[in-house]
Parts: C-alpha cells; sequence; structure tokens
C-alpha cells in the first residue's frame, strides 16, 4: 500500500467484519516528538490471545474465500520496514485496537494520503456503523464523529453523495487547519 | 480567508438533499434500484477499489441513475481486482473483474444503460459474495 491511508482503510474492514458497531481511527501527527502514530479500535468480536499471534502472520486467515491473510502483516511490515513499531491489542466479546508506530520523518515512511475520502469511503458504504476520526497535531486536534453528523442530519441519510463529498471537504480543511503532515 | 466547513452548514445540504430524494421515486425500493458492490478487501484496495467506488458513486449522480453502491468484503478474485458485483433490477447478479475507472465507465454506459454485456465477466460459481 502507498498510502497509510489505504492501510486504514484495510484495517476497518477487519472491524467491520468483525461486527462492530463502533470504528475509532487516531492519528496523532507529532513533529515535535518525531512520531506519526495511528490506531484503529473497534468493538467488534474480538481474538483471543492464540488469534492475535495467529492474525498477524501472513499465513493466517479464518476466511474461507483465499489462503492468506495479508492486512495485518502488511501494515506490520511496513511500520517495522521503517524502524517503527507495530501492536496489536484484543479481547474476546470487547473489541480490538491495532497500533502502527512510525517515525515522522523515516525517509520510507508512506504518506497518509487521501485520508478525508478514505473516512468517507468507510462512512457512505456503512452508514449503520459510527464512526470517529481523530487527528492530533502539535497544534490542535480535530475530531469527526458520524454520531454528531447524523444527528444534524435527521432524516437524511448519511450515504448520499451530496453528504459524502461535503464531509469530506470538511474534514480537509480542518486537518489545513490544524496543520496536519502528509 | 474562506470559512472552514463545520457541521453547522451541513443543513444547507440537507435540505438540498431533501427536496432531491421527494424526486427520487425509488429510494424506497432498493430491489428498483441499480445495486453495485464493490470488494473492499487488501487486494481490492490495493488495486483501487476506493477509486473505482467514488467514481462510481459520483457517475451515478451525475448523470441520475438510481442506484446503491455498497462495499463488501473478499470475492476471492484477487487476481482481478478491483472487482464488482452488478445487480440490474430482477436480473441475476454479475461480476465484473480488472474495473479501474475506464471499465468501471463501460459497465454504467453498456451494461447498466443498455443491458449489454461486455468483456471481463467473472464467471460466477458462487451463491453469495458475502464471506
Ligand atoms: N479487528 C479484528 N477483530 C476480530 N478479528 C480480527 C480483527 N482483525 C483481524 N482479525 C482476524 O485476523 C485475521 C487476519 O486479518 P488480516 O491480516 O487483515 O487478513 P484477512 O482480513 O485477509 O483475513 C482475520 O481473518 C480475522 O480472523
Ligand atoms: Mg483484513
Amino acid at each position: 500500500m502507498k498510502e497509510l491511508a489505504l492501510h486504514i482503510l484495510d484495517i476497518a474492514q477487519n472491524s467491520i467484519r468483525a461486527n462492530a458497531t463502533l470504528v475509532e481511527i487516531e492519528i496523532e501527527d507529532n513533529l515535535n516528538d518525531n512520531r506519526y502514530q495511528i490506531s484503529i479500535i473497534d468493538d467488534g468480536t474480538g481474538m483471543d490471545e492464540d488469534t492475535i499471534q495467529k492474525a498477524i502472520d501472513p499465513f493466517y486467515t479464518s476466511r474461507t474465500t483465499r489462503k492468506v491473510g495479508l492486512g495485518l502483516s502488511m501494515f506490520k511490515q511496513n511500520a517495522e520496514m521503517c524502524d517503527g513499531t507495530f501492536d496489536v491489542k484484543s479481547k474476546l466479546g470487547e473489541g480490538s485496537k491495532v497500533t502502527a508506530t512510525f517515525i515522522h520523518n523515516h525517509l520510507d515512511r508512506p504518506v497518509l494520503g487521501d485520508i478525508a475520502g478514505v473516512v468517507l469511503m468507510l462512512v457512505y458504504a456503512n452508514p449503520e456503523l459510527d464512526f470517529i476520526y481523530r487527528h492530533s497535531t502539535n497544534n490542535g486536534e480535530y475530531i469527526f464523529n458520524t454520531w454528531e453528523v447524523k444527528e444534524q442530519l435527521g432524516e437524511v441519510p448519511i450515504n448520499t453523495p451530496e453528504v459524502k463529498r461535503y464531509l469530506e471537504e470538511m474534514i480537509r480543511e480542518n486537518l489545513v487547519e490544524i496543520g496536519s503532515n502528509n | 480567508m474562506a470559512k472552514v466547513k463545520s457541521l453547522a452548514d451541513l443543513k444547507k445540504i440537507k435540505d438540498e438533499v431533501q427536496s432531491k430524494m421527494k424526486l427520487r421515486e425509488n429510494s424506497e425500493q432498493p430491489e428498483k434500484m441499480v445495486q453495485v458492490k464493490v470488494a473492499m478487501a487488501t487486494c481490492g484496495i490495493a488495486s483501487g477499489a476506493k477509486e473505482t467506488m467514488n467514481y462510481m458513486i459520483e457517475e451515478f449522480d451525475h448523470q441520475s441513475i438510481e442506484a446503491v453502491v455498497t462495499q463488501t468484503g473478499c470475492m476471492g478474485y484477487c487476481y482481478a481486482e478491483p472487482t464488482i458485483e452488478v445487480t440490474l433490477p430482477g436480473k441475476e447478479p454479475v461480476v465484473f473483474g480488472h474495473v479501474d475507472k475506464k471499465k468501471a465507465q463501460e459497465v454504467i454506459e453498456t451494461y447498466v444503460k443498455k443491458g449489454e454485456l461486455i468483456d471481463g465477466v467473472i464467471p460466477v460459481n458462487y451463491k453469495t459474495i458475502d464471506e
């Protein structure tokens, strides 16, 4: 994956498949500490200790449609190739948290990419779920929360092209406001 | 400098959508609409499924074609990603492979609008694509 945002889209698919009702995406874009940290947190079915260990192995998947699972191991490899770290915490019946930590100015760190597009793709394709996206920089924090959006929208569905375009722009503009880095 | 967009201004969009929705006859009956599922697993995402899905959402909207675009998991056709499943009202689902923007346009112009098949159909030997 060329962009961290695409990893996020992919890892969030695991959460959706695990029947999450809330998926949280957290980005700590911290130049002062030279850290770029991404977490994807869900309240899905979770995994036991054994499954967590297996899950980061590319030859493990609970799918029946193919033989290898790639998402977690690719994200891990990407983080470790840039001298970063990767961690999966999970508990059966409670949910999971996947964290990848990168060195902010590492030459090989993939760019964040189109995070607004990714968040809105998730929201559009999964209107019944809730998503929270938090992005913090050394200048401030922006929080996008579908629960608030839905409250504003009333009976208008969140998965309409007009709403999608508006929210995407809204996130982009707010990221510029807090001086987010790619 | 222009004001940064906020949730408070969402109201304008909401009103717009509401008046448009009244014109969309079939929005309450998804079975009468074109249904598209984009495979959004690792291989699909790595091959551009996000752009494909965005393109389809925008193009249907632009051409005022009543359609529901959603995502699904892995369909098992990693070699042909991005893949999409298209169901026209009253028809069996058809799966198309290697759907980049250009192919997506062809699917809309030829299959969705005229009902004619094009190259790139994946023979289906499965019942449902939900994992
Ligand atoms: N958030 C999650 N909640 C529950 N199970 C998960 C989660 N993330 C991953 N898993 C488990 O780990 C496996 C491997 O995940 P992944 O590397 O993304 O490959 P894939 O999604 O292709 O199977 C999944 O099939 C699933 O069983
Ligand atoms: Mg996965």
